[in-house]
């Protein structure tokens, strides 16, 4: 399943914050978003997944989800979303429960996608046990558990310390090499934007348009901490970004 | 540097709220021992305060005579059916505020009216709208529990967090999976910390409507004790009525506990 924009925009009363979007996601590849602060890259992230209308524009679905999955569009959040009074599985178990899926086959998704984030032995702790890295990758457990068509990553890794950061790239990177999944991932780093994406949008700030699209052809696997093409790459994402978002961080905010 | 070295001095500290066992047992042990001192020695005479002992004796004379339970089972009947169905409607109502902004606009004006009426008033109302037996006494006590109830549970629900509730609308959970499932335990320690106040107000209100007009319970037996002037029956009602307190207070903190272990 493909999605597709068309022409977005959107505003917030008066102002305006996205500008005439026309972006494709296809099957199986990560799509990055970045930006400087405030140019929108989350509101177009919610307006993908359905928790926003566009003021104009279409979103589009191309194609059906797979059959088995339950959730087509699904969300990582930032800060996690994790309910602190369910145990790990709980909350896995909470996005399964309206399904009406059969016991067997609930606790049967729930200790899959609890061994594909290496959370198997933790599924009875808390969330308030649990570290950052810990705390999300639980959260990228419930998301595989509803089988998502995209998966929509809004700053997934910018709560937490950059070497949990990296550990938790690698075993993104490690379950899309297993199994790729389509995402949009929004970030405002570019580091973990070389190293995910396989087409990073350049947004503009505010009101957010699209500067550049940078397709990446090197596989994910092979992508390494420190590469100096990445390096490069970054390097030339950074120049198209530098004034916006200096500009960006001079601007007040009155929304 | 030959600066003289010297410690940092602390300034942390403080600020906590720690766990500390026994000591509200000894405060009330102090302040007994003390009334027990002073009345014998003299030093409070017997009309200013009954001697402690003098009231032990008394409510082992009630228990004995088997009044203790003819008033305190009456009372706790109004107590907890009254409770109970005000605390259910106002959790219920509160909830109803806190999802839906036309019954909150509706309601909260009237809820900001009514909260500030002593029940106690319209106690006439409500025996002339329930009857003179018990249903008018659940009512007032009810009435009273129903209004900080709503209050807090509105409030509690107001205070869940968007983004947990954001996070079900996104995984598709239906209306009544995100009410019952995010909001309810979301809102249960705002709830929870506003039964302790109206149940409080419960205990208030259930000596006011027995005092006006019933055969027995504990109100009915305060009054009696006071308009003869018996000190000691009259604190032995007293004593009851804080202990009934302490129970309830008591209840609910196991109950938060048990119920909000998962809170830090």
């Amino acid at each position: 399943m493909d999605l597709r924009l068309q022409n977005v925009s959107h505003s917030y009363g008066d102002t305006e914050v996205l500008r005439g979007i026309d972006l494709e996601v296809p099957s199986g590849q990560i799509v990055c978003i970045v930006g400087p602060s405030g140019c929108g890259k989350s509101t177009l992230l919610r307006m993908l997944g359905g928790l926003e209308r566009p003021a104009s524009g279409d979103i589009l679905q191309l194609g059906e989800p797979p059959a088995d999955c339950l959730n087509p569009l699904t969300f990582i959040f930032q800060d996690f979303a994790l309910l602190p009074w369910r145990s790990v599985r709980g909350n896995v178990e909470l996005v399964l429960e309206d399904h009406g899926l059969p016991r067997a086959k609930r606790d049967a998704i729930i200790d899959d996608v609890l061994a594909r984030t290496k959370l198997t032995e933790f599924g009875a702790a808390l969330p308030k046990q649990l570290s950052g890295g810990m705390k999300q990758r639980v959260a990228i457990a419930r998301a595989l558990a509803v089988n998502p068509a995209v998966m929509l990553m809004d700053e997934p890794l910018s709560a937490l310390d950059s070497q949990t950061r990296e550990l938790l790239m690698d075993d993104l990177i490690a379950l899309w090499t297993r199994q790729p999944f389509t995402a949009v991932y929004v970030t405002h780093n570019l580091a973990e934007a070389v190293r995910l994406g396989h087409k990073i949008v350049v947004l503009s700030r505010r009101p957010g348009q699209i500067r550049e699209v940078v397709e990446l052809t090197t596989p994910l696997a092979e992508r390494q901490y420190g590469d100096a093409g990445l390096e490069a790459q970054q390097q030339h994402l950074w120049g198209l970004m530098r004034d916006e978002a200096a500009a960006a961080d001079a601007e007040l905010i009155n929304v | 540097m030959s600066d003289p070295a010297q410690p940092v001095s602390f300034r942390g500290g403080g600020f906590v709220a720690q766990r500390r066992r026994g000591v509200g047992l000894a405060v009330f042990v102090v302040l007994l021992l003390l009334a027990e001192w002073g009345t014998r020695t003299g030093f409070i005479s017997q009309l200013t305060l009954p001697r402690p002992s003098d009231v032990l004796a008394t409510f082992g004379e009630l228990y004995q005579s088997g009044l203790l339970f003819k008033h305190l089972i009456p009372s706790l009947t109004r107590l907890i059916v009254g409770a109970a169905i005000g605390a259910s409607l106002g959790i219920a109502l509160g909830v109803f505020i806190g999802l839906f902004s036309l019954v909150r606009a509706g309601l909260v004006p009237l809820i900001a009216a009514i909260f500030p009426i002593p029940k106690i008033a319209l106690l006439p109302l409500f025996v002339i709208w329930f009857g003179i037996d018990e249903a008018s006494k659940y009512a007032l006590i009810a009435f009273g529990t129903f209004t900080p109830t709503v209050v807090a549970t509105y409030a509690a629900v107001d205070n869940v967090d968007r983004t947990l509730i954001r996070m079900g609308q996104s995984f598709g959970l239906s209306w009544r999976s995100i009410v019952g499932k995010i909001v309810l335990p979301g809102a249960m320690p705002g709830i929870l910390s506003g039964l302790r106040i109206s149940l409080t107000i419960a205990i208030i209100l259930l000596v006011a409507a027995e005092m006006l007009g019933a055969e027995y319970g504990i109100g009915a037996y305060i009054l009696q004790a006071g308009s003869l002037y018996d000190l000691e029956r009259l604190f032995a009602g007293v004593v009851i009525l804080s202990v009934l307190g302490v129970l309830v207070s008591g209840v609910i903190g196991i109950i938060e506990r048990r119920v909000l272990r998962w809170r830090v």
